[in-house]
């Protein structure tokens, strides 16, 4: 290897590669410049643009609506800590209840083919709504009627609904061949799941996983239509009152600062998961 | 001796196709019995039927002395004593070596957890794969990966190993470790039930031979007999295909 040097051939076309390189970086640059150079000029040009600079840009109403936000968006953060976790725990056990085969829990393989046929089926505002006004009304002894905890259990009860069935179908991704060897271990079937079968469904799903938990966060904004208040409730409760809306799109901004890192965060997790697994040791 | 396991009349069949009719085996302790035949004779599903992976549709199998073709015998007391290696390795990719071959003696076999990785890990260590307990089993080659496959399958003490074509998925320069390894196993004793398309091999460890052909066992013998004198044409006609000339 040492008393290799490269021949005038392979330095001619390490040349050429540069210059190749350059020329794309370049392209690449002017394309999208000019791209957004023209989306700008094509919004900023349009008739309607001084009034919606005026009632969606304007620094001042961002500024004074900004801690009332802030407030309502830690009311979202709080909701969805909370909600995944039990969305995660709902979402595996509803799966490997699907997967059982023993008679006893006949009553309950029912039960999670009802829960998430009927909660994939009914849109998540009018689960949010009908819990908020529909559980007061039942009058029950102890039971909340804070609309925060009711509304965060139908996002729960929804969310778990959709995680079931992505958990479930990383179950089914996982070939018969995993299950047959724990089979011949003598691994009884709740082994197998949980230790060789559920561990591997877990890995693969984690993508579509986090997709619904970004849907999620962003679905904490449909318990303002009960008046709790939180980041998007806190932007219109301004924009009624002073007549601009720029408070919308700072709440979108919140949403997203949280959104992205996590989308990243997520991705480096599998792919550090994807590493260990291929890579060796 | 009394018989490890006695197969009698086994049929099996997948939907109207018989894939295994009639089979009568009698596996005494220390035999090493090679299931020889063409691709579709029905030798791994034989081997899928012993340890209970498959329904059969007639016939008993005795495992030590029990019946355990009958449907009130709990699979997973059989598969205790059954070994089973597979043609593709079947590792479980999200454990490292050493928990491939541990989940089963602690989980099943109730063996304390030190105790596990240690017997198995002297066990990797005989066989060449010391320096591998920690890896994941996609790091490995494939005849590394099946001999973890071996190890995990020995780590539970069966009485009975069965081999499924373990062979079959190598590079041809691989196919011999892992037939060392199964040799080495052999001669320690291990009662072993394989399915193999290696005829030199069988010819060296088997105690008995038998020829699948179209779900039955054609012919059974000591391999000096069916390897040099094979009763049936259709024997000799499959041995012409897959011996070297001469």
């Amino acid at each position: 290897m040492s008393d290799w040097s490269p021949s005038a051939r392979q330095l001619e076309r390490e040349q050429v590669a540069v210059r190749l390189r350059r020329r794309r970086g370049l392209t690449a640059t002017v394309v999208t410049v000019a791209f957004l150079g023209l989306l700008v000029l094509g919004v900023t040009s349009s008739p309607g643009w001084p009034r919606v600079r005026e009632t969606f840009l304007s620094w001042p109403d961002a500024k004074a609506s900004f801690p009332a936000i802030r407030d309502g968006f830690w009311v979202n953060v709080r909701m969805f800590l909370l909600a995944e976790p039990v969305i995660l725990l709902i979402g595996v056990l509803v799966a490997v209840t699907r997967h059982t085969i023993s008679p006893w829990l006949a009553p309950l393989r029912v039960l999670a083919v009802a829960y998430t046929d009927l909660l994939r089926g009914v849109p998540t505002l009018l689960v949010v709504v009908l819990f908020a006004l529909g559980i007061p009304a039942l009058n029950l002894q102890g039971l909340t009627t804070s609309f925060f905890w009711l509304t965060s259990a139908a996002l729960v009860l929804s969310y778990g609904a959709y995680v079931a069935e992505v958990v479930r179908s990383g179950i089914e991704s996982i070939h018969p061949s995993q299950l047959a060897s724990a089979e011949a271990l003598a691994l009884s079937r709740a082994q197998s799941m949980r230790y060789v079968i559920l561990p591997q469904a877990l890995r693969r799903v984690v993508p579509p996983l986090m997709n619904d938990f970004v849907s999620l966060q962003k679905d904490t904004a449909l318990v303002s239509a009960v008046g709790v208040t939180e980041a998007l409730y806190a932007a219109q409760d301004y924009g009624n009152f002073n007549f601009n809306y720029t408070p919308l799109l700072v709440t979108a901004a919140f949403f997203v600062v949280v959104t992205v890192p996590l989308a990243r965060f997520t991705d480096w997790l599998s792919a550090r998961a994807r590493r260990r697994e291929r890579g060796g040791s | 001796m009394t018989a490890l396991l006695e197969v009698e009349a086994l049929r099996k069949c997948y939907g109207d196709k018989v894939v295994l009719r009639d089979i009568d085996l009698t596996v005494l302790p220390h035999d090493v019995i090679c299931l020889i035949g063409a691709s579709g004779s029905g030798k791994s599903t034989l081997l899928r039927c012993l340890n209970l992976l498959e329904p059969i549709d007639d016939g008993t199998i005795r495992f030590e002395g029990r019946e355990v073709s009958d449907p009130l015998v709990d699979p997973r007391d059989v598969r205790r004593g059954i070994g089973m290696v597979f043609q593709a390795y079947n590792l479980f990719p999200h454990l490292d070596v050493l928990d491939n071959c541990t989940l089963a003696p602690v989980k099943v076999h109730g063996m304390d957890r030190a105790e596990a990785r240690e017997r198995a890990r002297e066990r990797l260590g005989h066989f060449g794969l010391a320096d591998k307990a920690s890896a994941h089993p996609d790091s490995l080659s494939g005849g590394q990966q099946q001999r973890v496959a071996l190890v995990r399958a020995l780590c539970t003490n069966p009485t009975l190993l069965l081999l499924d074509e373990i062979t079959a998925a190598l590079d041809p320069e691989l196919v011999g470790e892992v037939l060392d390894s199964v040799r080495a196993e052999a001669e320690a004793g291990m009662t072993m039930i394989l399915a193999t398309h290696e005829m030199a091999f069988a010819r060296e460890v088997a105690t008995s031979v038998c020829f699948l052909d179209q779900g039955r066992i054609l012919e059974q013998g000591a391999p000096g007999e069916i390897f040099s004198a094979p009763r049936e044409d259709r024997t000799r006609e499959f041995l012409r295909r897959v011996l070297p000339a001469g």
